[in-house]
């Protein structure tokens, strides 16, 4: 069944198509093509629950977890979406590779794509490093994380699990709570969110939710009290305090005396309210202890989903790169 | 998710909803024949049009006999040998599979059979959840032009056709005409 001629007006994909290569980011993506990634992921979900985890769907194909920059759960996480796809895994760190010898990025992907990777999942601490490598190779591009521009998958299994839970994302107001100034996470769930016609309020001390985002079309605010008992869902971001944050805000205890999600400020959510986290939590910091175990805490939730999504955007950019460059040997 | 797509202009009309109707009767008590314990009888469809046929099956099973078959569906686009060659990527529709499998006969349900590829890839994902006593399979259309060693133990109309035409299922529940059967020959270039 060929598109139909007509809708030719614009470039967007007819509905239920897609054409990416790579997944770089959520900004240039168009609500067609998020809806398209969380439906495949829906039908990913099911196959967690068969009796045999595993489809031949990648068989064959290989796939690089690129990490120069540190990370367990989105590696583990790819990494076994790849096996459940029955493709093959290669694993390389900063430390462990060329890069550390001096090598350049361009140079090391270029090497793994002469090794024949089908996939490259790449986690960088500069932004547009997904951009880049995209542009230049053959090899589908996965961004996993590049500095603080844009983390996909994040974003997505954000919104799957919204819209699992909560039924849709249209009309929805979704609270951002936290490290926002350089957080990659609220980057990608603000245009996702934005882009599926969620309302985005952005929580946090004003150092780090400067009043710039507005032009992304969310509100800013620097009282969490204001939305408690407005917002759908809150997303409480992980305060990074490894990182030189100690000029940004003048303790934790503050941080959490005005922003943490305590048992007194729970009580106040809507009682259908979601809360979320992309992990790992700092317990007692931006979450209560009791309040991130509660049931309507779906972070657990969150990290399933991730496995789903992850696997779709596999199966989606796989078979589109090989629409772009069908190797050789098909007949 | 409906595909809504009318059959392209030019194609001739092979079965009409009568004739779909008796075909689909036909096979129902056919199914019933080979399989006269319902509550052992699963009637898995191929997405998309197979889970309607299934559905219009068990639909006829439950009005002949009394009770109803179990029904579901079978995710097979994450198990085709042909994923990388596919022109277009369709939706993909969750499975959902009845419980206990290894004690039922599963009958398989699709539109149209054609090289067997898209039964191989099903019999491929049921495995993955279980083993089910016995695996059939029925059809609303057989073409022809097998590329593998299957062959469909219920088939609702033999049409013999050539390779490069087309043939075009459509059910009013999935599509916005009445339930057909259309077949799409290649014009053949005017002088």
């Amino acid at each position: 069944m060929s598109p139909s001629p007509s809708t030719t007006a614009h470039s967007l994909p007819p509905a239920g198509a897609w054409t990416r290569k790579d997944l770089v980011g959520i900004e240039n993506l168009s609500p067609q093509e998020i809806t398209l990634l969380l439906d495949t992921a829906a039908a990913f979900k099911e196959v967690g629950t068969r009796e045999i985890k595993k489809v031949p769907a990648l068989r064959g194909k290989t796939l690089v977890n690129f990490f120069v920059e540190a990370s367990t759960r989105t590696r583990t996480s790819f990494e076994l979406a790849a096996f459940r796809l029955s493709a093959d895994v290669v694993n390389i760190s900063a430390s462990g590779s060329s890069l550390s010898k001096g090598e350049t990025l361009k140079d090391t992907a270029k090497n793994l794509e002469a090794l024949h990777a089908d996939m490259i999942v790449l986690r960088h601490s500069s932004a547009g490093a997904s951009q880049f490598l995209a542009e230049r190779l053959q090899s589908s591009i996965i961004n996993a994380g590049d500095g603080a521009h844009e983390h996909p998958t994040q974003a997505l299994l954000d919104t799957f699990t919204i819209r699992e839970k909560l039924g849709r994302i249209q009309g929805l107001h979704v609270a951002i709570v936290g490290d926002i100034l350089f957080s990659r996470v609220a980057r990608s769930n603000i245009h996702a969110l934005l882009k599926l016609g969620a309302r985005v309020t952005l929580v946090g001390p004003s150092t780090l939710v400067p009043r710039t985002f507005e032009k992304l079309g969310v509100t800013v605010t620097h009282d969490l009290q204001s939305v408690l008992a407005e917002a759908d869902v809150f997303n409480l971001l992980r305060i990074q305090h490894e990182r030189q944050r100690k000029e940004y805000f003048p303790s934790l205890g503050e941080y959490t005396a005005l922003f943490g999600l305590t048992k007194a400020r729970a009580e106040q959510l809507k009682p259908s309210a979601l809360i979320m986290h992309p992990g790992p939590i700092n317990r007692g910091v931006e979450i209560d202890s009791d309040i991130a175990d509660s049931s309507r805490s779906v972070i657990l939730d969150q990290v399933t989903n991730g496995l789903a999504v992850r696997m779709a955007v596999l199966y989606l950019c796989s078979t589109a790169a090989h629409h772009k460059h069908p190797s050789p040997s098909q007949p | 998710m409906p595909h809504r797509q009318p059959p392209p202009e030019g194609a001739v009309l092979l079965l009409d909803t009568p004739a779909i109707e008796r075909a689909l009767r036909r096979i129902a008590h056919e199914i019933l024949e080979a399989n006269p314990l319902v509550s052992r009888l699963a009637l898995v469809g191929i997405p998309s049009r197979g889970v309607e046929l299934a559905r219009k099956l068990a639909a006829y099973i439950a009005q002949f006999e009394g009770c109803a078959p179990a029904t579901g569906v079978i995710d097979v686009s994450m198990h085709r040998d042909d994923l990388h060659s596919r022109r277009r990527l369709v939706q993909i529709q969750p499975s959902n599979l009845p419980p206990h499998l290894e004690d039922k006969t599963i009958v398989l349900v699709d539109d149209v059979l054609f090289s067997g590829r898209t039964c191989r890839a099903a019999m491929d994902a049921l495995s993955s959840f279980g083993r089910p006593a016995r695996i059939q399979y029925a059809v609303l259309v057989d073409r022809g032009h097998r590329e593998l060693p299957i062959r469909a133990d219920f088939v609702g109309k033999n049409l013999p056709t050539q390779s490069n035409e087309r043939i075009y299922v459509r059910l009013a529940a999935i599509d916005s005409i009445d339930d057909s059967v259309w077949i799409d020959r290649p014009t053949t270039p005017s002088a």
